[in-house]
């Protein structure tokens, strides 16, 4: 039978052939020599066999049919990552190849699609967040939290961070495993138990010099937590206030952390435009006031001029960056989220500014009416005090794990029982609800909530 | 009127449009002045476009003209194997049961993914040669970190203070920077005259204080370093791990594993190898494969399987941690996984085997022409200078530059930095001998236009949207958002 050619490598035997004469060799075997004898591997790659594109096609289905989508299931689920609408426009873009097989703007002349449309992200991230300059993006809100603390080590040169105990335990997480090599010690700042926000006097008793303190706001718990009163309390200590957005819909609504005398802000972008994907890629973003820039990670975009005088857009302020810098980088990062930005701004564009603030009043409103409809059942209660955008945490008179293993054979996957990160929240969910859930579908968790409590009451007394 | 430059998207703002609509509540409105405490509701946001969905599809499809990508043309851009991406691994990743899967689903929910993420890491695994794979990182520089972080727990549970690592000076930038990061020095390592390192230069420079050589191989001048094992075995014997940067993988597939020559330590560029788009600069994926040694260190979570039960394992004593939230930039390892599953073991070995014969190829064709510093059999990318054109006031620069004006995008120029005046290129095993040929045609007449007008190249590009650009002008005066002032020259705008 004919030997079998693949789609993505165009060679013919006798364009090799041709190749091989050029080049001076028998075959492409010969070529190969240049590697020792003795490290070739000599046995096929246990692998399986290729297949063709139809069979990757049924393939890949089969196996994505054995996920269950947000789709097939009434999600309740935030932390970190939101089930948002994503409009048509947004996977149209950012699925044109002019964009997405490009790679870093390199070469300005070629790329201006990329790099205008970081510098309009640029833009955005600074209107949202009250901030004078922002990088081209970080891989995600947990590393751009990460990068943060070691920046503000850099600004203030002193190495003990305090992290809130209501920042996304997987942010606190990565934060810790990227300090561990610069030698920064941190500290992790109690809540309070009735508001579900930052203890700032936790703040104002920190004895150690400190380089920052990094918060979450809404937290993670969804409260919102006292941004002002903590910049103050960090700023009499002489160390610079980080604010971690992680549901940035928040900002269509809630005074900009800049405003609010915030000195870095970071924070997920995968609201705006990135689906869920099981986690990634997501989007990270950070934005800073102008005189820290030089401290800045990442790419920037900046406007010039070409040769004709016409506007232009180039990267810029590279003397930060390890492709120069290397070793005494203000990062190693490289490759970012290129793609993800411009869905970010591509979204953002869309919805417009009527369009962001009414969505964000939206999110309000159905965590409203799913925080009355939840605890309107009696074994529910509300956690915290404190105001909330899209997401809070509810305490069951039960086991969460059970709850929430009942609720699933309803197609109901209601929220994150929290006792994974914190032990003694052994009762609590945190619930959170967006545009993508319905009145309906939020009455029917209500009335299951219910009819669940009720039958295990049954069951007791049995 | 004369087709100038697209205005910022900010500058076609209407006040009252819009380019979607939110549903309307089906739940009571709610008083933000009740629900929210006193001044936490922000004022209007300054600048915010208000455009129709037409302003911005058209926005967006002309800056699209003004890109170049891998569907545009050939992207020889060096050390960053700009392949074509196979689009049913775009769809792929566009699945709903991948795209709309939220990473806090219970697991039972997610078994499909978690299995696709367990094989790929088994892939990953006996491609290189590793031991196991994390799929964590979020680009190659992210793995670096990941895997010198690993090295110096592991030798801060032994007990032993090495700080020291060291570096070729052909390395990618983001290897000392990573190293850094991760809380080392670093040694700088002279490559030879013939461009790779030499078991003497290691030898001198190895000792209890090192915990680590960190090098690529091939190179960043697209050789094979020779001395690996007998490298590696001096390393070994102080006591140190090797790390390869992964770069350059593409080469190796199914050729030779870098495990088999003594390589502990190995990140995976999915957005290069393993043929997932670039985005124009990330979303990447980084994996990380490792020898048994540092298995125990791996971020957190690991994948199990149990039977045929897929689950996350959070506890381990001994890891780093986590690199980022979840687990990694899934809808990559998505589109690899279909790529791996496309090509096969046979098709694997292809692209290793036709990447380095399409870059001898162009090495042969264009030495002469250009000067080639290293005159010996390449792997996967080759790298000339501009030594030959100098003479005429024509560089590196000016050659990439006029690459435009034949339809081609530059190879990677000025690195690696051991080469003065580099021409980094890499023309990757998706390039058709056609391609190829008429990219030579081009660097040949680049050449003579060099001896004959070289103002021709110091003014070049001519035929593409936007003149050269001034760069230092925008470091030298920091232009990074748009505030609302008028652009520098409105004439050219439409």
């Amino acid at each position: 039978m004919e030997k079998r050619g693949f789609t993505c490598i165009p060679h013919t035997d006798e364009e090799i052939a041709r190749m091989c004469g050029v080049v001076g060799i028998a075959s492409v075997d010969e070529l190969l020599n240049v590697l020792p004898g003795e490290l070739r591997l000599t046995r096929p790659l246990r692998l399986p066999e290729a297949l063709s594109e139809q069979e990757v096609g049924s393939l890949l289905r089969d196996m994505s049919r054995r996920n269950t989508s947000t789709d097939d299931c009434s999600c309740f689920l935030g932390a970190g990552a939101y089930n948002h609408y994503i409009p048509s426009a947004v996977d149209h873009i950012i699925s044109r190849s002019e964009f997405y097989t490009a790679y870093t703007p390199y070469q300005p002349e070629i790329s201006q699609g990329t790099l205008q449309s970081i510098f309009e992200y640029q833009t955005f991230i600074c209107q949202l967040t009250g901030m004078e300059v922002s990088n081209a993006s970080l891989y995600d809100g947990a590393s751009a939290v990460a990068e943060a603390v070691l920046m503000a080590g850099r600004i203030t040169g002193k190495n003990h961070v305090l992290l809130s105990s209501t920042l996304h335990p997987e942010y606190r997480e990565t934060a810790l495993t990227y300090l561990e090599g610069g030698g920064v010690s941190s500290r992790v700042l109690p809540y309070c138990p009735e508001k579900g926000t930052t203890m700032i006097q936790a703040v104002e008793e920190c004895k150690d010099d400190i380089a920052c303190l990094v918060v979450q706001h809404p937290n993670f718990f969804g409260s919102l937590e006292e941004i002002e009163a903590l910049s103050r309390a960090v700023h009499d200590k002489g160390g610079l206030l980080v604010v971690a957005v992680a549901e940035p819909l928040s900002l269509g609504i809630l005074k900009p952390p800049g405003e609010l005398g915030c000195d870095i802000v970071v924070g997920e972008g995968q609201s705006f435009g990135s689906p869920l994907s099981f986690g990634g890629p997501y989007l990270g973003f950070m934005a800073t006031r102008e005189r820290y820039l030089r401290q800045m990670p990442g790419r920037i975009v900046g406007q010039t001029v070409d040769r004709n005088g016409k506007r232009a857009f180039c990267l810029t302020l590279a003397t930060r960056e390890q492709h120069i810098r290397r070793a005494r980088a203000t990062s190693n990062i490289c490759t970012n989220q290129g793609l993800s930005a411009l869905a970010c701004t591509v979204y953002l564009v869309l919805l417009g500014r009527k369009g962001l603030m009414e969505l964000s009043r939206l999110n309000i409103a159905k965590a409203a009416y799913l925080r009355k409809r939840l605890l309107d059942v009696k074994e529910i209660s509300a956690a915290f005090t404190s105001p909330c955008f899209n997401e809070f945490v509810i305490e069951v008179d039960g086991d969460p794990e059970g709850f929430l293993e009942e609720l699933l054979e309803h197609g109901i996957v209601g929220g994150l029982s929290l006792g994974r990160f914190y032990p003694e929240l052994d009762r609590h969910i945190l619930v959170t609800a967006t545009e993508m859930n319905t009145k309906e579908e939020i009455d029917r968790y209500g009335e299951v909530a219910e009819g669940l409590f009720a039958r295990s009451i049954e069951e007791t007394r049995r | 009127m004369e087709k100038g430059r697209e205005l910022l998207i900010f500058e076609r703002s209407s006040p009252g449009r819009t380019g979607v609509r939110p549903p309307t509540a089906d739940v009571p409105e709610v008083d933000l002045d009740k629900v929210l405490p006193k001044g936490a509701v922000r004022g209007d946001i300054e600048g915010f476009p208000e455009v129709s969905e037409l302003d911005c599809v058209r926005h967006f499809t002309r800056l699209s003209n003004e890109n170049f990508g891998v569907d545009t043309g050939f992207y020889p851009l060096g050390s960053c194997t700009m392949k074509y991406n196979p689009k049913v691994c775009e769809d792929a990743s566009r699945l709903s049961g991948f795209s709309r899967l939220h990473p806090y689903e219970p697991e039972g929910l997610c078994q499909g993914a978690l299995e696709l993420m367990h094989e790929l890491e088994g892939y990953l695994a006996e491609i290189s040669g590793m031991d196991a794979v994390t799929l964590q990182p979020a680009a190659g520089a992210q793995g670096e970190l990941g895997g010198m972080l690993m090295i110096a727990a592991y030798f801060r549970d032994k007990g032993e203070a090495r700080r020291k690592v060291l570096i070729p000076d052909t390395a990618h930038g983001t290897n000392p920077a990573s190293c850094r990061l991760a809380g080392f020095d670093v040694v700088e390592v002279r490559s030879s005259r013939d461009g790779i390192l030499t078991p003497e230069a290691i030898e001198r420079l190895m000792d209890d204080g090192c915990a680590a050589l960190m090098l690529t191989n091939p190179n960043t001048l697209g050789l094979f370093e020779d001395n690996i094992e007998k490298i590696a075995s001096i390393v070994h014997s102080k006591g140190g791990f090797v790390y390869c940067d992964g770069a350059n993988l593409n080469a190796l597939m199914g050729v030779a594993r870098l495990g088999d020559m003594g390589v502990d330590l190995v990140q995976f560029n999915l957005h290069k190898t393993f043929s997932t788009p670039h985005g124009g600069g990330g979303p990447g994926s980084g994996p990380l494969g490792v020898k048994k040694a540092l298995e125990p260190y791996l971020p957190v979570p690991r994948i199990r399987k149990n039977g045929d039960e897929y689950s996350l394992e959070f506890d381990r004593e001994r890891s780093i941690g986590r690199l980022k939230a979840f687990y990694g930039n899934f809808s990559v390892m998505v589109r690899a996984y279909a790529y791996i599953r496309l090509m096969g073991a046979e098709g694997l070995k292809r692209v290793g085997e036709m990447a380095v014969l399409n870059a001898n190829y162009l090495k042969e064709r264009l030495k002469g022409h250009f000067h080639l510093p290293h005159d010996r059999t390449c792997m996967h990318e080759c790298v000339f200078t501009d030594r030959l054109q100098r003479r005429y006031g024509v560089t590196t620069l000016d050659i990439a530059k006029r690459l435009m004006d034949y339809g081609f995008h530059p190879p990677t120029i000025y690195f690696p930095l051991v080469v003065d005046g580099a021409l980094m290129i890499e023309p990757t095993e998706t390039e058709s001998l056609q391609t190829l040929d008429e990219f030579i045609e081009a660097m040949k007449r680049i050449a003579k236009e060099a001896e004959e007008d070289p103002h021709l190249l110091k003014n070049a590009p001519h035929t593409t949207g936007t003149a050269r650009v001034d760069e230092t002008r925008a470091a030298r005066e920091p232009v990074l958002r748009w505030t609302g002032s008028p652009p520098t020259n409105p004439d050219h705008c439409t």
